[in-house]
């Protein structure tokens, strides 16, 4: 990315611009649109690192770095998963590499963490990935340079609740990792299921990283008429595996990482016919998001994750701002104005940004389905759409100053009332 | 490489200008460079404190980092939820802190200073990821994952939200936790330790209270590990569950090590080293993890006095003759 010979290049071309006499001060300026990229290339997220970073060449490398005549310099730093490191990195790409925008950060500590370094240095953060709900909710006042292109982690979940009644089920078990990215997930879920006379008669929180669900499973409520999970990583290529073999008969449903396609190839026929919900699939059925998943998977030999879609989106949208400037950035205020008035056609389907600077979008229930997709030949797991909720926003089926006037979701809210 | 280097006045004013040159070398490099020294400077009086355990006492503790922690969370708590701390009153943030943590120490070393060895290291290991757990869990106070942001320093005439400004409090601080520990090391006490670390049953024979003086060495430690908690609330602007795993504690553990235990500046020397190869070679290069282990490995093969132990090879080779009963300082405990 920073090789000698691309900046040979570029200065070649640049002092060429030069001698022939183009508006010199005005493109030297300019010359380039520096992306500050934060994503955890090492340790034990680096899989998932590695699959936000490819999401984001992808688009450069399809449009040739080039947003509306400026080269786009991206550099790209490894935060590690670990929230100061992550601060840290943020500062150098500000101090030093003077970046006019960062975008990425995984985790929703590392979204708490980055956001108020966006404030303090006005600098625009464009929210790739980390999904933690209080960025564009009750948080948001503090954080104006902030945008987020992916999602909160309760918005899949509020429709996903609706449509768990839908299915006709009554009461229902949640059992999901013991941390904050958990309680947004399970207590969106719970918030849309009790909303239309669903009961959650139990919820049970192993701690993040568990690999023996034994202690757990055997206590799930027997009534129940489903399971709703949500686990992360290597727990999740474990709870379903646990859970058949402890012989489960109920339907199983699972939070939007649950059943990811960063984790769906590494499960086993277990999970045929678990349902989760998410703002993307790999399985989507279009024209364009199969085009995605052919290019994605002969550059990087695999599918497409939301993690890469989330990316790959977030630089077309920047791509798409820029472009309206002339390839001028437009200073910080008006950027995220504009990313926030924009309206985009992208992988995931059509998308806009609420006035709380999230995105409104297509919510998709999935079915985990074993067949093929894309003209590939092996029966794979595929994410099947069955079900689609369009133009989702963070508050779902609830009114806005309702829901920010309740306090974000945690271990203990909403209470477990029906336990 | 005269013997006369090796005197102990000599040594100290290497050090001493070590220091002034730090002083006035990093304010003048880029802003990046001085949030990194800054951040060493702060992480470094955690790894002396341990080295007080490791390189003095021969106690090999991996809980070390709770020390930190609730130096750090008890910053972040009051700066957040009561505004305490932002002007003057950072200076009793910043005895509480060393008292908070001495006084968990306290606690904590009642029940591990019964042991040594392996089983003082496992015993450690669980204080500290109770202090975790803690932190990770108790969302209500420390909020939980996510962590405390702090991004306010303290103004007192002085505003510390500038960064050289803060580099210097920190540099001061640091520079005052190195004297002290210099002079407790030195001290009849300090003697004591060593004459525990090296043979604990004689000390008992002659006398000596060895359980006390652990103790005590072991407070003294929680204490300054307090202080380095406070100055890095402030220095990363986050607390999370993150400054207080275990890794936190094996990472300094390392850097005492790859420095050389039982020198104070060695572990210095490591957080430097280790911060450098961590945060600002993994700027340039993807595969600086590589480099990072390879230190490591290099170290623990051909240097078991860490990198404080170069000049003392160096003079052994030169002058063997010279060398007599005095040796080199043996590493009493390194982990396996």
């Amino acid at each position: 990315m920073k090789r000698n010979p691309l900046r040979l290049l570029k200065a070649t071309l640049l002092s060429g611009a030069l001698a022939i006499g183009a508006t010199a001060t005005s493109a030297q300026q300019q010359e380039e649109l520096r992306i500050g990229f934060l994503a955890p290339t090492t340790g034990i997220f680096a899989q998932i690192g590695k699959d936000m970073v490819d999401g984001f060449q992808m688009y450069l490398d399809e449009v040739k770095s080039d947003f509306g005549g400026v080269k786009v310099r991206l550099i790209v730093e490894d935060e590690q998963g670990k929230p100061d490191t992550a601060v840290t990195k943020v500062r150098k790409l500000i101090l030093q590499d003077k970046v006019h925008m960062f975008v990425g950060g995984l985790l929703a500590s590392t979204g708490y963490a980055l956001a108020p370094e966006s404030t303090s240095n006005k600098t625009v953060y464009v929210v790739s990935v980390a999904a933690a709900d209080d960025l564009t909710q009750r948080d948001l006042p503090k954080y104006p340079y902030l945008i987020r292109t992916s999602w909160t982690s309760s918005q899949p979940h509020h429709p996903f609740g609706q449509w768990a009644c839908e299915q006709g089920y009554k009461k229902i078990v949640a059992i999901g990792a013991d941390y904050a990215f958990g309680y947004e997930v399970v207590g969106g879920f719970q918030r849309g299921f009790e909303a239309c006379g669903g009961q959650i008669v139990q919820k049970i929180w192993p701690p993040l990283g568990t690999k023996d669900f034994g202690p757990y499973i055997p206590t799930i409520k027997a009534d129940a008429d489903a399971i709703f999970s949500l686990m992360v990583g290597p727990m999740a290529l474990q709870f379903p595996k646990q859970l058949a073999a402890a012989g489960n008969k109920k339907p199983v449903l699972g939070g939007g990482t649950s059943y990811d396609e960063f984790v769906l190839p590494a499960m086993g026929d277990e999970v045929i016919g678990h349902v989760s919900p998410l703002q993307y699939s790999a399985a989507l059925d279009n024209p364009k998001n199969a085009a995605f998943v052919k290019t994605y998977r002969t550059k990087y030999g695999k599918v497409p994750s939301y993690y890469s879609e989330s990316n790959y989106t977030s630089a077309q949208m920047i791509h798409a701002v820029i472009k309206a400037n002339n390839g001028k950035f437009p200073g910080p205020e008006a950027f995220v104005k504009q990313l926030n008035a924009l309206k985009v056609d992208t992988i995931r389907g059509p998308v806009v940004i609420d006035e709380m600077r999230n995105p409104v979008q297509n919510i998709y229930i999935k079915k985990v389905e074993k067949k093929k997709m894309f003209g590939y030949e092996k029966d794979e797991l595929w994410n099947t759409v069955i079900k689609t909720y369009p133009n989702v926003n963070q508050f779902g089926q609830f009114k806005k100053d309702e829901f920010l006037a309740t306090p974000v979701y945690d271990r203990n809210y909403p209470p477990c009332k029906f336990c | 490489m005269t013997p006369m280097l090796r005197s102990q006045p000599a040594k100290v004013l290497i050090v001493i200008v070590a220091l002034a040159l730090v002083a006035v070398i990093v304010p003048n490099t880029n802003s990046f460079v001085l949030l990194l020294a800054t951040r060493a400077l702060a992480f470094a009086i955690l790894v002396m404190s341990l080295d007080i355990l490791l390189g003095y006492t021969g106690l090999a503790s991996l809980g070390q980092a709770a020390y930190l922690g609730v130096g750090a969370y008890l910053t972040a708590i009051l700066a957040t939820r009561y505004q305490f701390g932002l002007g003057w009153d950072f200076w009793i943030v910043l005895a509480l802190g060393i008292l908070g943590s001495a006084a968990l120490a306290a606690v904590f070393g009642l029940l591990a200073i019964r042991a040594t060895g392996t089983y003082f290291l496992m015993i450690t290991l669980a204080l500290g990821q109770c202090v975790w757990g803690l932190a990770y869990r108790w969302n209500s106070v420390t909020g939980g994952d996510n962590g405390i942001n702090l991004r306010q320093r303290p103004k007192f005439g002085i505003d510390l939200s500038n960064e050289v400004t803060f580099f210097y409090l920190v540099f001061t601080l640091f520079a005052l936790s190195l004297l002290a520990m210099y002079v407790l090391v030195r001290s009849p006490f300090g003697r004591s330790l060593m004459g525990i670390r090296e043979q604990e049953l004689r000390m008992k024979i002659l006398g000596y209270n060895t359980w006390l003086h652990k103790y005590i060495a072991f407070i003294i430690a929680g204490a300054f590990g307090g202080l380095s908690g406070v100055l890095w609330a402030h220095t990363a602007g986050i607390v999370s569950p993150e400054n207080v795993v275990l890794t936190t504690s094996v990472d300094a553990l390392l850097m005492a090590v790859l420095g050389g235990a039982g020198t104070l500046v060695g572990g210095v020397i490591g957080s430097f080293i280790v911060f450098g190869l961590r945060e600002y070679l993994s700027t340039l290069v993807p595969w600086w993890q590589y480099v990072l282990g390879a230190v490591y490995v290099l170290t623990i093969l051909y240097l078991p006095t860490g990198l404080m132990g170069i000049p003392e090879r160096i003079w052994q080779r030169r002058s063997t003759t010279e060398r007599k009963a005095e040796g080199p300082k043996k590493l009493a405990t390194a982990p396996s």
